[in-house]
């Protein structure tokens, strides 16, 4: 078996440790016997067929930019072809931003997104800043939340789960990230996926299984993780809870 | 306002000098720690204009330097070289380096008759307090090292951040020099076109280049037009030498620039500091290691020379010149050796990595780890993930994690490939920890301690309770 990780901007949006994303897919699968390929696609690359999962992390503002330039066209619509045809696909912070229909800041002109999550987003007075848990179908699911974006859900799109600490997509309606498909977006950076390694596989099987079928990973050892997970949780529960 | 009378005390600056000096007492009565920053919040308090009415009245002016990595080294060399230079400098020296930081230095040093108790001010300032510190001190020059991503939850993103020093620094006036670290690009632009007189220093070695830019590194574009940038030398992160293949722009001349550098292991380092506009050279050996300290060396020398330090004085400075607090030091405890280096950001954290695997091709030493996220260190630990533990897993030394989150440290090391016998999670109490990590060294054995910078603050406290160190304010 093959595992191919598609790395939206490697190089331009890679603020906040969110690499550990990308490690925490490649060694799951590696460390079950499953090859992985991580390819990055930059700026004016287009979007290369048979990629299994995709991960698109947050930027800063100029980089931002020119990434929300880059997907217009072809570019998006092709990602979002390939999540129609069951890949799977995590966004962070910006990435996420950058998946729903727009980015409107205080001064300027909206930033385009390409509309993969029916979600819009608004710059806000204040910036979340902290850890953050939140209750999932994927379990509890712990990260660290920077974001002055206040995003909102379209009527009939799944929230990744509900804050039990923190503030979520906008601190009002208690939800946190969006889930279409197998395409998961979230404000959670940590990094996410190594410390919470359910959700790692579910995105791991669910791009492998898009080709051949429901694919069932093989279970590790995670006392690292756990711990890793518990000690966070109970570092939000303090200072925030 | 322009002179200062001393026949006419400024009643209120002598009430905030004087309730800094009390509370700085109390604190350390109490066993408190450094009593570093709440006598600086006290004094602003009762006198806002506290800095400025200071520093007008220091004969030689005020230094202020700012940068993520380095600062409180390379201000220490530089307070260090203008007492040797016959000054007595004013100088925030334990590293707490936000306003009430430097207020709480300057009240320490500064007389109830509003003397500010030195003639040159040495400030570093953090990069949030950088704009404010600028303003309230009026400086006669800046020392800017660099700018890389550090506790992002604190000071915003590094675009803010640029954004803020770029509107501090186009109000000094002519007569006020910045020094700036021009193999930062992002540094170099935002030092174009000033009023203020602009010294660029850098580095122009033929050693020690990295082949790629590190997953760490910040600003690869151009800021100009955002084309990817080129390096002719890459020495640290996105430091070295650059140009836009897209616009044209590219790193300044350098006045002052190092070259012909040796890295003697953990131990000093020596480097030749060209100095262009004066057509000399100076040949210096500091007792500080890795390349990121040529860096601070290079800077120190810079801003000096541009003081007008005659050059004897700056190498002989320079060769007495002791590391701070944390930042590299060795203690000895129960017979065994400890080197403890201070870890805070990718950048300064892959550094600290470079230099313990260098010489040795891995990882050879028992190493310890902590990691705690209080305020200080910041609360994310994503940094975590934007460093290269990758280098430790060559070698067979045992890792050992501790702190807050050190069960974060240990994931991070697994997904870094190194395989789970060599990985020791230990308590979160440091305490505890550290006597484990001690224990499983051999006697006359040695090992490194790679703490953040609370976890050091205890950890030193732990190891002065077993005998090992003096506590970091009596230096």
């Amino acid at each position: 078996m093959h595992l191919t990780i598609g790395w939206l901007y490697g190089s331009k949006m890679n603020i906040y440790g969110d690499r550990g994303n990308v490690l925490a897919l490649a060694r799951r699968a590696r460390w079950r016997g499953i090859e992985a390929t991580v390819r990055e696609i930059g700026l004016g690359e287009p979007i290369p067929p048979g990629v299994d999962v995709f991960f698109f992390g947050g930027g800063q503002d100029q980089e931002q930019i020119a990434v929300a330039r880059d997907l217009q066209g072809a570019k998006g619509e092709a990602l979002k072809t390939a999540v129609e045809e069951g890949a799977a696909l995590l966004a962070v912070c910006g990435g996420y931003q950058l998946l729903g229909h727009e980015y409107r800041p205080h001064a300027g002109e909206p930033l385009p997104g390409i509309g993969l999550f029916d979600l819009v987003t608004v710059a806000g007075p204040e910036r979340f800043i902290g850890n953050v848990v939140v209750d999932s179908d994927w379990g509890e699911l712990v990260g660290f939340e920077n974001h002055s974006g206040l995003t909102t859900l379209g009527p009939g799109v799944p929230p990744l789960g509900r804050v039990r600490v923190g503030r979520g997509n906008n601190g009002r309606d208690g939800t946190e990230g969006a889930v279409y498909r197998h395409a998961i977006g979230c404000y959670l950076h940590g990094s996410l996926l190594p410390k919470n390694p359910a959700l790692t596989d579910w995105l791991i099987a669910a791009g492998l299984g898009r080709r051949a079928g429901p694919a069932t990973l093989s279970p590790l050892d995670d006392s690292i993780e756990r711990a890793a997970h518990a000690s966070a949780v109970a570092r939000a529960a303090r200072a925030r809870g | 306002m322009g002179a200062v009378s001393a026949a006419r005390p400024d009643l209120r600056l002598g009430a905030a000098v004087a309730a800094a000096k009390l509370t700085a007492l109390g604190i350390r009565r109490l066993g408190r720690g450094g009593g570093t920053s709440a006598p600086g919040l006290v004094a602003e308090r009762l006198d806002p204009g506290l800095l400025t009415k200071l520093a007008r009245r220091l004969p030689r002016g005020a230094v202020v330097v700012a940068g993520t990595n380095g600062k409180t080294t390379t201000s220490r060399m530089l307070a260090d070289i203008l007492a040797a230079d016959g000054c007595r400098p004013v100088h925030n020296r334990s590293g707490s380096n936000l306003v009430r930081g430097v207020t709480a230095a300057f009240a320490a040093h500064a007389t109830l008759l509003g003397d500010p108790g030195g003639d040159v001010g040495v400030f570093e300032a953090d990069e949030a307090a950088f704009p404010e510190v600028v303003r309230r001190l009026q400086p006669c020059a800046v020392l800017l090292n660099n700018l890389f991503r550090d506790q992002l939850d604190r000071y915003g993103e590094l675009d803010t951040v640029a954004r803020k020093w770029r509107a501090a620094l186009t109000t000094l006036p002519t007569a006020t020099a910045v020094v700036v670290n021009a193999d930062d690009p992002g540094l170099a632009e935002l030092t174009r076109d000033l009023a203020a007189r602009v010294v660029p220093f850098g580095l122009a070695a033929s050693d020690y280049r990295l082949t790629a830019l590190p997953h760490a590194a910040d600003a690869a574009t151009c800021r100009r037009c955002g084309h990817d940038l080129a390096y002719d030398a890459l020495y640290v992160s996105h430091l070295g030498a650059w140009r836009c293949p897209g616009c044209g722009a590219a790193r300044p001349p350098l006045v002052v620039a190092g070259r012909d550098i040796r890295l003697d292991g953990v131990e000093a380092l020596r480097v030749t500091v060209e100095l262009n506009d004066a057509g000399r050279a100076l040949e210096l050996t500091v007792g500080v290691p890795g390349l990121y300290n040529v860096y601070n060396v290079v800077a120190a020398v810079a801003a000096a020379h541009t003081l007008g330090v005659p050059d004897a004085t700056i190498v002989r400075a320079l060769g007495a010149f002791r590391a701070a607090f944390g930042r590299i030091e060795r203690v000895a405890v129960r017979n065994r050796t400890l080197t403890l280096a201070l870890v805070k950001n990718p950048v300064g954290c892959n550094e600290v990595l470079r230099m313990l695997t260098l010489a040795t091709a891995g990882l050879t030493v028992p190493t310890l780890i902590a990691i705690n996220d209080l305020d200080a260190d910041g609360r994310d630990v994503s940094w975590l993930w934007d460093v290269d533990f990758e280098l430790l897993a060559d070698g067979s030394a045992p890792l050992f994690t501790t702190g807050l989150r050190g069960a974060d440290m240990a994931n991070r090391l697994k997904y870094a490939g190194i395989p789970t016998a060599r990985i020791h999670p230990l308590p979160c109490d440091l305490g505890p920890a550290l006597d484990a990590f001690v224990a499983s060294i051999p006697e006359g054995g040695t090992g490194y301690v790679l703490p953040t910078y609370t976890a050091m603050l205890r950890l030193r406290r732990i190891l002065a309770d077993r005998g090992a160190v003096e506590t970091f304010w009596k230096q």
